[in-house]
């Protein structure tokens, strides 16, 4: 059977953040490209990020590339790759600079410059004090953001392709990738986009598990399509747990709150991050205030009846500041928490946020095997890419620095690449179709299968009680068994709607596929990795004189590489040498 | 668990296999604990039935992808109340744009007239080196017209858009366009005044004030499209 073949020199799959950068670069550029996205661009989940974009600015007190290097490589756990870090944080206040030009509606200080707010993580002069580096567009940069970056695209005459759900990557004998194809949700047609170049910048994962604070959107897409086509997976253990979801509801409260002050108390009223980090104290890592949470609610003081959240507290900030700083917050609360933080604190549970991991690329936003050979005609930039700069835990707004700098790079480099390659397209494998058209007949005379909604709430609630913010040893290995049982039941998932018209169900199906990919990644190279650092911490390796944290640097400073084929693990070292700068050595992390 | 059952009627229509489209009485239960927003109980009708349509994403009323027509008035489902919904909880797609299938309606036009305003900032000046400079009180300006997010709401209530999505902006796109005029970075205030003085592009409004009604972040259209008249009558004089 054959489908139909629409040609471009670019196809980029994804309209969040990164996909749009890169889409700016290669229209305003005059290549031929098609941005496909399941949702309306401004839909995309880059949309819900709050509290800032992080640049060395120095727009309110000095600060110097070099240590936002330092507080991301330490962030990092010392497992990101300092060439990768080191581009991205000296490019920062030049993409954001731009996006400024681009008409992003930032805060602005008294003299008119770009506002700024502490962060977690954040400091000067290599990890001595608090430092204001993120860019804030009030707790809606993220909306600020992606609208301006979509209005940029819709000045550069960009060809969007909205509501078309990718299915599998094109890769030929050569392991060329030259192109996708795609599923048009509304008419339930389905094409190849060939192209010369094929970006991924479809997002992370997050809804592998049962509570997170990503959108229904956040599938994984990009992860399964390179995992099915033979592509490596890159430290997928690495999972960011944010301190501060609205407890039961799951959404986000941004980091930005602490930023401007507030505090998390336990059921005493406690400050309890000062026993934790007493430098940073609230403002410490994400890993750290999350599993301090955690630990104050498992010695018994937590708040509320079952004693199963703590609290954020801003009723100390003047209500003015609140109204001008926070306002989406305020919304938040009172929406889903049912509280007006100016009277009273929020309760809020560590939720996941964030895939650290994902498809390797270098700085340049190419797809790298596990040789450093590069993939050809295939980039990833954003939360699907792992280039690596969050190693084993983001620093927080350095994932919509991420997706700037190499959503940027990534259509230079496709720019750059296609200067060199030949004018005609490389001709299509035969039956190139094949493996996609066989998934999608097998999920429409499926009978007697697995029901989707049951099948992923099993995934789902496997990965939170298996593999959150503490891991231990006989969960994991239990969790591999499970998770590779509901492999089983994914296989054979089965949907009543066979409808070609937006078939939700059959996308929801579709999407299965990929999420699971993803949790068999996540679990077994976390049930693997034999050590603690960042976000992955184990029971089995506590914190000892000779391994400070449970970090083991001696057999774990190394990246995690999963395979689709046999669940098969293998490792790459770490990028330690930056591009120009000296190392940053090897430290215990504290804060 | 305390639950309750609760009745709905919904908008059904699939092009592939009705021949007209029909409301649909269903019942599902619900968890006044965990199941607090209108999108939390139509997640669990479509566990019950996966043929129901419709679109969501954040589920925290910032994609604005999930508008609707509930009991009567357009909003976002996720951040709908369900102890506040009348029953049977009467669902229908947002009004005045063609029907997809069930809850989903097609956009296009919505989205045309936003992308008629030039929804882009226009400043022809090479850029500085550093950011452009605006004042805390220029930029404040923006507030309560930069929070868009296009979900459709107001413009699907305006009955000046309904009868011509072709020709009135509508308040969704007059909002956006007055968030640009509004810029002091953005230099085409009179190209942007001159596109929209027309007995259709912005004169359709009456102020109904139906958009500011519904919009469920909160933004005032109307007060939008009052800016962009006094600019009009100012710069006449």
């Amino acid at each position: 059977m054959s489908i139909p073949v629409r040609k471009y020199d670019a196809v980029i799959v994804g309209a969040g953040g990164a996909g749009l950068r890169a889409a700016i670069q290669l229209s305003e550029a005059g290549l031929k490209t098609a941005v496909l996205s399941k949702v309306f661009p401004t839909r995309s989940h880059t949309v819900a990020a709050q509290g800032g974009v992080s640049a060395s600015l120095g727009n309110s007190e000095e600060d110097h590339w070099h240590w936002h290097m330092y507080d991301t490589v330490k962030g990092s756990d010392w497992l990101g790759d300092q060439d990768a870090i080191e581009f991205m944080c000296r490019k920062a206040p030049e993409v954001v600079v731009e996006l400024e030009h681009f008409g992003m509606p930032f805060d602005r200080t008294d003299e008119g410059k770009i506002y700024q707010r502490p962060f977690g993580g954040h400091m000067s002069n290599f990890g001595e004090k608090p430092v204001r580096r993120a860019c804030a567009a009030a707790d809606r940069t993220g909306h600020a953001m992606l609208h301006a970056l979509y209005q940029r695209n819709v000045r550069a005459q960009t060809q969007f392709f909205v509501e078309w759900m990718a299915l599998d990557l094109i890769r030929d004998e050569e392991g060329q990738v030259l192109g996708v194809i795609a599923l048009e949700m509304e008419t339930g047609e389905v094409v190849a986009f060939h192209a010369k170049a094929t970006i991924f910048a479809t997002g992370g994962a997050g809804r592998i598990f049962y509570s997170s604070t990503n959108a229904f959107i956040n599938t994984g897409d990009g992860l399964g399509m390179a995992a099915r086509a033979g592509i490596p997976l890159e430290d997928m253990e690495f999972w960011q747990f944010h301190p501060t979801g609205v407890a039961g509801a799951g959404v986000l409260i941004t980091e930005g709150v602490r930023g401007e002050g507030g505090i998390l108390r336990n059921d005493k009223g406690e400050r309890f991050m000062e026993r934790y980090a007493p430098n940073a104290k609230d403002l410490a890592s994400r890993d750290v205030v999350s599993r301090a949470m955690v630990t104050e609610i498992n010695e018994g003081r937590g708040c509320g009846p079952n004693k199963d959240f703590v609290t954020l507290d801003i009723t100390h900030l003047p209500p003015e500041t609140i109204m001008k700083r926070l306002p989406g917050i305020r919304e938040i609360s009172i929406q889903f928490a049912g509280i007006d933080p100016i009277k009273a604190p929020i309760p809020v549970v560590p939720t996941c946020h964030y895939q650290m991991g994902g498809i390797p690329t270098n700085y340049k936003g190419q797809v790298v095997l596990e040789d450093g050979a590069t993939v050809a005609g295939f980039y990833a930039a954003g939360e699907c890419a792992c280039a690596s700069v969050h190693g084993a835990n983001r620093l927080g707004t350095n994932s919509l620095l991420d997706l700037l700098v190499f959503g940027k790079s990534s259509g230079d480099t496709v720019i750059e690449d296609l200067a060199s390659m030949p004018k005609a397209h490389k001709e299509l494998p035969a039956g190139f179709a094949d493996r996609t058209l066989a998934r999608l007949g097998r999920l429409e005379s499926q009978k007697d299968g697995a029901d989707v909604h049951e099948t992923r709430l099993a995934m789902q609630r496997t990965m939170q009680n298996h593999c959150g913010v503490f891991r231990f040893k006989d969960k994991l290995e239990e969790g591999v068994r499970k998770i590779l049982d509901i492999e089983k039941q994914a296989a054979q998932t089965q949907i009543k709607d066979k409808s070609k018209v937006w078939n939700t169900a059959r996308v929801e199906a579709l999407e299965f596929d990929n999420l699971i990919e993803v949790a068999k990644a996540t679990m077994i190279c976390a049930e693997a990795r034999k050590e603690s650092r960042g976000a992955h911490v184990r029971d089995d390796a506590p914190d000892t004189p000779e391994f400070p944290n449970g970090r083991d640097d001696k057999e774990w400073l190394k990246h995690s590489l999963w395979y689709r084929d046999g669940n098969k693990l293998s490792y790459k070292p770490v990028t330690l040498k930056p591009l120009s700068v000296e190392t940053i050595a090897l430290k215990t992390r504290s804060y | 668990m305390a639950t309750r059952t609760m009745q709905f009627k919904i908008y059904r229509y699939d092009p592939d296999k009705d021949n007209a489209p029909y409301m649909q009485d269903v019942s599902v239960e619900v968890d006044d604990v965990t199941d607090r927003k209108l999108l939390d109980v139509l997640t669990k009708l479509k566990a019950q039935d996966d043929t129901l349509s419709y679109r969501r994403s954040c589920r925290e009323g910032i994609c604005g992808s999930d508008a609707m027509n509930i009991n009567g008035k357009n909003g976002l489902a996720c951040l709908t109340e369900i102890k506040d919904l009348k029953q049977p909880v009467v669902l229908r797609p947002l009004p005045g744009l063609p029907i997809i299938r069930d809850l989903i309606v097609d956009m296009t036009q919505f989205f045309k007239q936003y992308h008629s305003i030039k929804p882009y900032l226009i400043n022809d000046t090479p850029p500085p080196e550093r950011e452009r400079l605006q004042s805390p009180e220029d930029r404040e300006e923006l507030n309560g017209l930069y929070e868009c997010i296009l979900c459709a709401c107001c413009s699907t209530s305006c009955p000046s858009f309904w009868w011509n999505p072709d020709k009135f902006v509508g308040p969704a796109g007059l909002l956006n366009a007055y968030r640009f005029i509004a810029d002091t970075r953005d230099q085409a205030t009179n190209a942007r005044l001159d596109d929209l003085e027309d007995p259709y592009r912005l004169f359709r409004c009456h102020s109904i004030m139906n958009c500011v009604d519904v919009c469920p972040k909160g933004l005032n259209p109307t007060k939008a499209i009052g800016k962009i008249k006094e600019m009009m009558v100012r710069r006449a004089v």
